[in-house]
């Protein structure tokens, strides 16, 4: 699904290249990740492993049974919503690399909504996915003000703001709010008391981890396309992104609406958090995140920043994710190299479509 | 160049083009926008490779596969959007990219050397040591040139270099040109302006379309004949314009200051006012504060002293959303960075300032039907070519984009309306139609202040005509009377004695 397709009704004469051009853009990140997979074998063949073996078991592992595949779609869920906040971020031309730490915070905010309010039932769910959306969203708004008001950097002010969340479920998950029981047996785990089960989000295939959280990051998905494409507000976001002096000079308050696009990124990584420790954990714990926070960039740029491509660039990536444990368990290799896996994919993307957008640029230009 | 062909996916841009130039003559390269001159001069250039056809330089057929192999051959060119880098220095600009004389050590001082030589010897008067940013865009043209004749170029491809000049500057550069071609370069120059093509060249060649109308010596042509050649039917070079009506003051601006990005006073002191049915027209050399002046009035820069006045509201501080609710539309100087977004299509451009209102949405929803059908209406009334109504804008050319800009602008029946520069850089046809839409608003009650370096225009259009010198107003003057002897000397900074 390409941009200009979404757009606008599509008409008759340009449908069949259009079709093409979408085909295409499809094609590429299959490609990028069929070079990465080459380059990845290259690198096992030194390390002394077979191959073939060992993406037949990362293939295996993540997509070969149910249990494998479930927890592909477990790992996707994050990586979806994180990657739709950046999405929205990158499409408003501010750049978002705080999905880690805001969605530490929602998950911190989620599950002391999930312990402290006194709400029966759904009631306490919906609440603590709430509570998980506004921290994160307050997570975003912060550097979304300081690039507003004073013009900070906000690639650096979400990275230092991933850095206090760090520090904050640190204390808190060592103080205030660490499990009582923890305290009683003397073993001082940095975690969080068991969430009540009213608060749980309804799990999908029994004897597995997924979630009615991957339904809901799919309807987010699907929301967060109309809202770019069909909405007045998502209509300002992509002006100002594509072309902030233009929308200044059309009466949209640009600043306003950059500042927006950081408090909607932050919203989604936030919920990402509160869908994580209402679907799997079931409490917060330390490491929660497990740096699903910046691979739903990457996941956000395969998915060519698409709130829909979005969908299968999250489940592609859990499986790798899945599936590279599985690999590094078989023919043991360090699972550092599914994580380089994981920038050669964004690498041959990134460059692929700086190419294809040259040669398209030399194509259309006449005069 | 014989036999040129060059297709783009539906579009034949050269259809068996021939063209020569000879060393030391100025051959003028005559076209509308999308008459395929561009495209032309980029296959010279290496930027493209002619599908058929051959490029002969010096006796020898070349194949350029890039711009290196280009300028190898002698061949320079002198872009419409300059290729500097604003934060360096002219030497170092001119030095970018070429061997140091010292090895690894810079020689700047020699390159400043040669071109003070070089800018001496063709009056291109630049200080090498300025940095780029500072200087005004004839000067940066200026560097360009110098670039490329230090890299030895014999035959320089000029892409309408007077689009961004003053016709003072203009003809400053027409002394240069002139005494490059009498040293023995060969020049294309490339524009779509009758007088300059007739002022400059020694033989003109017309493209129409893609094809090639002829080549003629140009002291047999006249303006006439050149246009009638150029569009393919008779153009009229003047308007029909009915006396002035004015109406009530619609626009106020008094003793107003602001400062510039240099961080000087950009406009001192300036008061102006234009009432409804008239066309008020500021002329003045570039760079003398039209651009600040045109910022402040459409909300983009915080004036310093002074108030601004619109229907009888104080709008001084206002935003550009309120003034444009207020009744002002605004035509920008520069199109493409503040005009549109060229990433969206043609139907996301056209509702740019409406989109927030019915019928254009409703509690933020687009509503896509009442859109689509207000762009055709658009594009039919205002004659816009584009493939479709969702072809992205930057696959239009300049004089679609303008009519597109006009036809969002004019179509919400301002009050006032700001239009800076509304024809730079557009063909004929285009400006010929963009003025009559002017004339058109203006018959209906409109209040016009017309921004505009082009004199022509100014004195083709305007009722009354102020003049800016160094932010400062030289006086205003009627138009029927005024004469270009005495419009010359308030540019130059000469008040008008009332």
């Amino acid at each position: 699904m390409s941009e200009t397709t979404s757009t606008a009704p599509r008409t008759a004469a340009s449908g069949a290249s259009r079709a093409w051009q979408s085909w295409q853009g499809a094609l590429v990140p299959v490609g990028a990740v069929l070079l990465a997979l080459v380059i990845g074998a290259v690198v096992l063949v030194i390390l002394g492993a077979d191959p073939v073996r060992a993406y037949t078991a990362m293939a295996e592992g993540a997509f070969g049974s149910v249990s494998g595949f479930t927890q592909t779609l477990v790992v996707a869920t994050p990586l979806l919503l994180v990657g739709l906040g950046v999405t929205i971020a990158f499409r408003g031309g501010v750049i978002n690399i705080g999905g880690e730490g805001q969605l530490i915070v929602g998950a911190l905010a989620a599950t002391a909504a999930a312990l402290y309010l006194p709400l029966p039932g759904v009631l306490l769910l919906l609440a603590a996915l709430i509570a998980g959306t506004l921290a994160g969203a307050l997570w975003g708004a912060v550097p979304g003000a300081l690039k507003a008001q004073l013009g900070v950097n906000e690639i650096l002010s979400t990275i230092m703001m991933n850095q206090i969340a760090l520090q904050l479920a640190n204390f808190l998950l060592r103080g205030p709010m660490i499990d009582p029981k923890e305290i009683e047996a003397g073993t001082r785990i940095a975690q969080s008391a068991l969430l009540p089960a009213e608060s749980y989000l309804v799990r999908l295939v029994p004897r597995t981890l997924l979630h009615a959280g991957s339904i809901l990051a799919v309807i987010a998905a699907i929301g967060v396309f109309f809202l770019l494409w069909r909405t007045t507000i998502g209509y300002r976001i992509r002006a100002v992104g594509l072309n902030p002096d233009a929308a200044r000079y059309a009466g949209i308050p640009v600043k306003r609406y950059q500042m927006l696009a950081l408090i909607l990124g932050g919203a989604f990584a936030g919920l990402a958090g509160a869908v994580e420790v209402l679907g799997v954990q079931h409490r917060m714990v330390e490491g929660l995140s497990g740096g699903y926070g910046f691979s739903g960039i990457v996941a956000a740029l395969f998915g060519k920043l698409h709130p829909l491509g979005a969908i299968p660039a999250s489940v592609l990536f859990g499986g790798l994710l899945v599936g590279g444990d599985k690999m590094q368990r078989t023919v043991q290799v360090p699972d550092a190299l599914i994580v380089a896996l994981l920038g050669l994919v964004v690498l041959f993307v990134v460059g692929s479509d700086y190419i294809m957008r040259k040669r398209a640029a030399r194509a259309q230009t006449h005069e | 160049m014989v036999d040129i062909v060059k297709r783009f996916p539906g579009v034949l841009a050269n259809d068996g083009v021939s063209f020569d130039v000879r060393a030391g003559e100025v051959h003028a390269l005559l076209g509308e926008n999308g008459a395929g001159k561009s495209t032309l001069m980029r296959q010279l250039y290496g930027l493209y490779r002619p599908d058929s056809g051959q490029i002969i330089i010096d006796g020898q057929p070349r194949v350029f596969h890039s711009p290196s192999d280009a300028i190898k051959a002698g061949v320079g060119m002198i872009h419409q959007h300059f290729m500097l880098v604003s934060s360096l220095t002219v030497a170092e600009n001119v030095a970018l990219g070429l061997p140091s004389s010292r090895g690894a050590r810079l020689d700047l001082d020699r390159v400043a050397e040669r071109i003070r030589a070089l800018a001496e010897r063709y009056g291109l008067k630049v200080d090498p040591s300025a940095v780029v940013w500072q200087l005004s865009v004839g000067e940066q043209q200026r560097v360009e040139i110098l670039k490329a004749l230090y890299r030895g170029a014999s035959l320089l491809v000029l892409d309408e270099p007077t689009a961004v000049l003053t016709p003072q500057e203009a003809e400053e550069l027409f002394v240069t040109l002139r005494q490059m071609a009498a040293d023995g370069h060969a020049l294309i120059f490339i524009s779509h302006k009758l007088h300059e093509v007739l002022a400059l060249s020694n033989r003109v060649t017309v493209l129409r379309d893609g094809r090639m109308v002829g080549t003629y010596p140009t002291t047999e042509m006249t303006r006439a004949d050149l246009a009638r050649l150029m569009v393919g039917r008779e153009v009229l070079l003047q308007y029909d314009r009915p006396p002035a009506k004015p109406g009530e003051e619609r626009l106020k601006i008094d003793g107003l200051w602001t400062v510039g990005d240099r961080g000087t006073d950009a406009v001192r002191d300036f008061t102006l006012s234009v009432r409804a049915g008239e066309i008020v027209g500021l002329a003045g050399v570039s760079g003398n504060g039209q651009r600040e002046l045109a910022e402040v009035l459409t909300g983009l820069r915080k004036p310093s002293k002074g108030a601004v006045t619109l229907n009888g509201k104080d709008v001084t501080h206002a935003s550009p959303a309120e003034r444009i609710a207020a009744g002002q539309c605004a035509i920008p100087e520069e199109r493409m960075r503040t005009g549109v977004i060229k990433d969206f299509s043609v139907l996301e451009n056209a509702i740019l300032c409406d989109h927030g209102h019915a019928p254009y949405s409703h509690q933020t929803l687009l509503d896509f039907k009442t859109i689509a059908a207000h762009t055709q209406q658009l594009i039919a009334d205002y004659a816009v070519k584009t493939p479709t109504a969702d072809t992205p804008v930057k696959n239009l050319s300049g004089g679609n984009i303008q009519k597109l800009i006009l036809a969002r602008e004019l179509c919400r029946k301002p009050t006032v309306v700001i239009a800076a520069q509304p024809t730079r850089g557009v063909d004929i046809g285009a400006s010929e139609y963009i003025h009559h839409r002017l004339l058109e608003q203006r018959a209906s009650g409109t209040a016009t202040l017309l921004i505009s370096e082009d004199l022509d225009e100014i004195r083709a259009l305007s009722d009354r005509i102020a003049v800016i010198f160094e932010g400062r107003l030289m006086g205003v003057v009627d138009a029927a009377t005024a004469t270009a002897e005495s419009l010359g000397l308030m540019m130059a900074g000469t008040r008008h004695a009332d």
